[in-house]
């Protein structure tokens, strides 16, 4: 029993058929109870009052969104060097789904940010670099349209996501040299553990960020069981209409 | 290497539009902003070095498509892959020519259109040295995305779409070394970033160009 075990289409579409049911129960009800409780039953924050609840929204999507692209990096890896088709598939219905979480924390962000920073958007460090990531999910996105033949497809877009990592990288460093920007520095260390959140903030957002780990898990299993099925699709029509 | 590059420059001045147009681009691009943004002399000199940087990138984004597509056309790409030199060193050799007829004009044109955009006295200098070490990335990323759309029916809008975003490290500290010296300021730091960025992509780029462009002729 080995994780390779599933890089087999038809285990691998057994075994999300099983996981999916409960993974959107589970995604539904988490992303449902932290936004809820986040929305509704958390006291309105000192200084900033109830504009702050858009947090709850706006962390995970930004989370979730670099979170995609790392998804999608170890997916194209996985595929050069294994040549695992599901791999490359799960890569390729990542990208969609990571862009609009882009986008969600892009525009939560700009709501926010009007009423506290006074502006919709600034030529910050953090906004910068996130504004780079979603032109690359576009570019990856255009570039998996453009090309007819999917294996030529799915070998060049991993070799554009290999070289489009090393430079959202090169880009998150470029901008910081600017100056320090207005958003705010991590709130949730991980390293250290040492958060500035209070727990009625923390609770729902933990909730929250986990939710949309398993929106983000169930969505891309969903996009690539359909994928796979694409493929499939095309290979008996092309076998048909050969015999025929 | 030596016939290549000399292949291919030759091909470059004679076929026409590849030399002269980019040098034209970037001389209309320095003429329309003061259209655009008024002509206003301390606005100009403020912009200049950001417009001039823009301007050099986009003319360089426009002749990226014929490094590779013509020889693609006429399967002078399939010998090269068969032939005795690596693919990465060829592709290397392209990316210079494609420097020395598009980035090398910009590079010397800047300070000509520089005056057009009443430049500080003290950025000509700088303006000139963050061109000439940051120009060869252009041309050496640009190899890379003409190698990935190569393949591609009419990708010269997606060509454009993968490439800017590769560009905006090179870019943002391109033009910022250009604005400290204009400024007066020092360039050291930006400076020596944007040059890493050049050496580390000259050196690491062609074999991920070579991985694209084989996959591509496969």
């Amino acid at each position: 029993m080995s994780l390779w075990e599933y890089a087999n289409p038809v285990k691998f579409l057994r075994l999300s058929e099983r996981v999916l049911p409960v993974l959107w129960v589970l995604a539904a009800a988490s992303v449902g109870t932290g936004l809820i409780w986040g929305f509704f039953f958390t006291p309105d924050e000192r200084l900033q009052g109830s504009t702050v609840k858009i947090l709850f929204l706006h962390v995970p999507a930004a989370l979730m969104a670099i979170n995609a692209w790392f998804m999608m990096l170890v997916a194209s890896l996985i595929w050069l060097i294994r040549r695992h088709h599901v791999s490359a598939l799960a890569a390729k219905s990542a990208a969609p789904v990571g862009v609009v979480f882009t986008l969600i924390a892009l525009v939560t962000g700009a709501i926010w940010g009007q009423p506290i920073w006074g502006t919709w958007w600034v030529w910050d460090p953090r906004l910068t670099s996130f504004l780079i990531l979603f032109l690359f999910y576009l570019g990856y996105i255009a570039l998996w349209e453009a090309i007819e033949d999917p294996d030529t497809a799915a070998d060049l877009t991993s070799v554009l996501c290999l070289v489009g990592s090393v430079f959202a990288v090169l880009s998150r460093y470029a901008v910081q040299f600017w100056n320090q920007g207005l958003h705010q520095g991590t709130s949730v260390p991980v390293a250290t553990g040492e958060r500035s959140v209070a727990d009625v903030f923390w609770q729902p957002l933990l909730i929250s960020m986990i939710g949309f780990g398993l929106l983000f898990l169930a969505l891309v299993l969903y996009r690539t069981g359909t994928e796979i099925r694409i493929r499939r699709t095309a290979a008996l029509l092309a076998r048909t209409g050969a015999r025929g | 290497m030596n016939a290549l590059l000399i292949r291919d420059l030759r091909l470059a001045v004679r076929a026409g539009g590849g030399l002269g147009l980019g040098l034209a681009f970037f001389l209309i691009v320095a003429v329309l902003v003061p259209f655009a943004v008024g002509a206003n002399t301390d606005l100009l000199s403020r912009i200049a070095p950001g417009v001039l940087w823009i301007g050099a990138l986009l003319a360089c984004l426009l002749s990226l498509d014929r490094i590779l597509a013509l020889d693609f056309e006429d399967g002078t790409l399939d010998l090269l892959a068969t032939a005795p030199v690596p693919l990465e060193a060829a592709l290397s050799i392209k990316a210079l020519a494609h420097w020395i007829t598009t980035g090398l004009p910009l590079v010397l044109a800047a300070p000509i259109l520089g005056v057009l955009m009443s430049l500080p006295p003290q950025g000509y200098l700088w303006l000139v040295v963050s061109l000439l070490l940051g120009t060869p990335a252009l041309s050496v990323i640009g190899t890379f995305g003409a190698a990935l759309t190569v393949g591609i029916k009419r990708g010269g809008l997606l060509l454009s779409l993968l490439v800017l975003p590769l560009y905006a490290p090179t870019l943002i500290f391109g033009a910022e070394a250009a604005r400290r010296g204009a400024a007066g300021a020092d360039v050291s730091t930006p400076m020596l970033l944007m040059a890493g960025i050049s050496a580390g992509v000259i050196a690491l780029m062609p074999f991920a160009s070579a991985a694209a462009l084989r996959i591509n002729l496969r």
